[in-house]
């Protein structure tokens, strides 16, 4: 295949033990140890009051790498096309109406439904950034982090416009959560440019391979990256935050890779 | 953008399986709306049920992906001789290089709602044979979609609610068009369940009547169900004169609010001027307008002051969804089928039920069938969370 190029310009983060991109740069780069704590979600400060309210887990999330990764690119949100890559919706609002769907009452609240679709966090960023422009909202279960970078990097190949690639999961409650043991929430934002700018981090050439899938030396983040589909861009994260030039091979589909080439800018 | 060629397509829904029952019904102006009898559901509705979708078997190999939105998939997938012309694509271009792009809201979501019923008393658990990642994920309509037609290229389901397999176009253009693929599956498959119609309900969109698009009196939409799949390909040297064409695709935001649309049509707008924007085309060049048309009186009300806002008020158009009932995620898919339809045989089709349309509403609606030459025609699909997206289909200029 042709090779898929973008530069970096802006990179948000959001995990277990990793608050934001500068904590996690420093445990990935090994300037300091990675020391396991619950994922902690902000409150959406950016919503109206009145949608403040409703909000579910997987939409705070979004907001939080949304808005980190675009503040750091030093982008404008409100025409930056989007796209979303998740495995599920938002896991506890899934539980909710599932339960209440099995029960003697079957009436649903409409902010559950209207909670439910797979884009909501989609919808909530349009509000939140004002963003008017296309939005993409991908689903490939495990392989999700790399259908959602492969969409990225095809659109800003062929639209020539700078945009916004978020990949994210949310865990679900029991007894969803024995099926779907996903144990907390992670999602990492890229600001994705065709051309280098000034905010260029690093420059991303990738191709599809068949080779294996490069793993984390760190045992706890090891266990992150094959636990959470989001996470999965671990070793991709791990190359920018060293700043350094070189070949990660990330999990996609069966017989299916993402091999990455990266350059640092400066 | 470089226009593609729809190589094959094929569609189930509640007016017929495959492209000759789907023709003969529109002609026929038949619609598949019924008095909901779905499942245990104790609501006064009307929906698009595909008669004999439990009937179906999965292949061998893929029961674990065993439900209804598969086994619809699975009907969908054997109508029209799709998959052979998928495997002669593959022949063409090798298995790495066809893509799988699908559009669902809902999935298998079905299979969970039941399994919810089946909780272990003691534990709460749900039943052993419950199997996620192959019926409630997303992603396992193309997972299952990829593995029955023997694929191996990139493969992603587009949640996008309504707009969904509107959208699996733009994904699959951009891919081909990038040298990722050169071919790709693209379509949706969206089945009955009770989120869907219990949560439309508490929203006070569906109608107790079969819905009536455009219509002074609309109430609310019908939920439907399909299966609809299209070959998209790269074009070769030579494409025939008649050869059918995906020539735009446009793709909004409202930023307005998650069920609503945005009352004055902006975002609608917006995807609508971007196909034609993308298809190096003017209004005046389409002749055949496929209506998102829910039937609610704000997407009606939004659509109209979209689409006059760039048509004027001469361009025919209809919404199908009164025969169809709202295929939701597989709408997109379906509609585009039914413009293909309709540019193949010229005809475009009448909006059903509709007994007297808004005297507020100024786009020119069809009650009655027309005669007439499509060359090119729009579809708009419209989702929650204002996830909008226009196409073009048609011949090349």
């Amino acid at each position: 295949m042709t090779p898929l190029t973008a530069y970096v310009e802006g990179i948000g983060v959001l995990g277990p033990g990793l608050n934001d991109w500068p904590s996690a740069a420093a445990v990935l780069s090994s300037a300091a140890p990675y020391l396991a704590a619950p994922t902690v979600l902000p409150a959406p400060l950016s919503l109206p009051p009145a949608e403040r309210r409703r909000t579910v887990a997987v939409v705070k999330l979004v907001l939080a790498i949304g808005f980190e990764a675009t503040t750091r690119a030093g982008i404008d949100r409100r025409a930056l096309p989007t796209v979303f890559a998740s495995s599920g919706g938002d896991g506890e609002n899934c539980h909710e109406i599932c339960q209440a769907l099995a029960s003697s009452d079957r009436q649903l609240s409409p902010t559950r439904f209207h909670n439910s679709v797979h884009n909501v966090g989609a919808g909530y960023w349009s509000i939140a950034a004002e963003a008017t422009a296309a939005a993409n909202v991908l689903c490939a279960f495990d392989a999700s982090f790399v259908a959602g970078l492969l969409e990225a990097l095809a659109q800003v190949a062929t639209e020539r416009t700078p945009l916004l690639l978020l990949a994210y999961d949310t865990q679900y409650p029991e007894p969803l959560h024995n099926k779907r043991p996903l144990p907390d929430a992670f999602g990492v934002a890229l600001v994705l440019a065709p051309n280098a700018r000034a905010p260029a981090l690093a420059r991303l050439t990738a191709v599809l391979t068949e080779s294996g899938a490069d793993r984390m030396s760190e045992p706890q983040l090891e266990t992150l990256r094959t636990s959470i589909p989001a996470a999965r861009s671990l070793p991709l994260l791990q190359k920018l935050a060293r700043r350094e030039a070189g070949r990660v091979t990330l999990d996609y589909l069966e017989h299916m890779r993402l091999t990455v080439e990266v350059k640092p800018c400066r | 953008m470089t226009p593609l060629v729809l190589t094959r397509f094929t569609a189930v829904s509640a007016i017929g399986r495959g492209l000759g029952q789907t023709l003969d019904a529109l002609e026929m102006k038949r619609s598949g709306l019924v008095p909901c009898a779905f499942e245990t559901v104790d609501l006064e509705t009307q929906v698009g049920e595909v008669p004999g979708v439990d009937a179906t078997a999965l292949p061998h190999a893929l029961q674990a992906f065993d439900c209804r939105n598969n086994r619809l998939a699975q009907l969908g997938l054997a109508q029209d001789g799709f998959s052979e012309a998928v495997a002669e694509c593959a022949e063409r271009w090798g298995r790495r290089r066809i893509g799988v792009f699908l559009g669902t809201s809902t999935a298998g979501m079905l299979q969970t709602e039941l399994a919810y019923r089946d909780r272990d008393p003691a534990t709460g658990a749900l039943p052993a044979g419950f199997n996620y990642a192959a019926t409630q994920n997303s992603f396992s309509v193309a997972d299952f979609v990829r593995r029955a037609l023997h694929l191996q290229g990139p493969a992603a389901v587009v949640c996008t609610a309504c707009s969904s397999s509107a959208k699996v176009f733009a994904s699959a253009q951009r891919m081909i068009s990038a040298g990722v693929i050169d071919a790709a599956v693209v379509g949706g498959v969206d089945s009955l369940c009770l989120t869907t119609l219990y949560g439309f309900h508490s929203l006070q969109l569906t109608s107790r009547f079969a819905c009536r698009p455009f219509d002074v009196a609309r109430d609310g939409i019908s939920i439907g169900e399909a299966a609809a799949f299209v070959l998209l390909e790269r074009p070769q040297a030579r494409v025939d004169r008649d050869a059918l064409m995906l020539l735009g695709v446009g793709e909004s935001s409202d930023a307005y609010h998650m069920s609503s649309p945005h009352p004055e049509g902006r975002g609608a707008r917006a995807s609508i001027q971007q196909a034609l924007q993308a298809a190096n085309l003017t209004p005046g060049d389409i002749d055949y307008i496929n209506l998102h048309g829910t039937a609610t009186p704000s997407n009606d009300s939004a659509e109209d002051l979209a689409v006059t806002s760039v048509f004027g008020t001469r361009t025919p158009c209809s919404s199908t969804k009164g025969a169809t009932g709202h295929a939701l995620g597989a709408a997109g898919a379906l509609e585009a089928v039914i413009c293909a339809l309709a540019i193949q045989h010229g005809l475009m089709p009448a909006g059903l039920n509709t007994t007297a349309v808004d005297p507020k509403l100024k786009l020119h609606y069809l009650c009655e069938n027309r005669r007439g030459t499509i060359a090119r025609a729009l579809t708009n699909s419209f989702g929650f969370g204002g996830a909008n997206c226009s196409l073009i289909i048609g011949h090349a200029a």
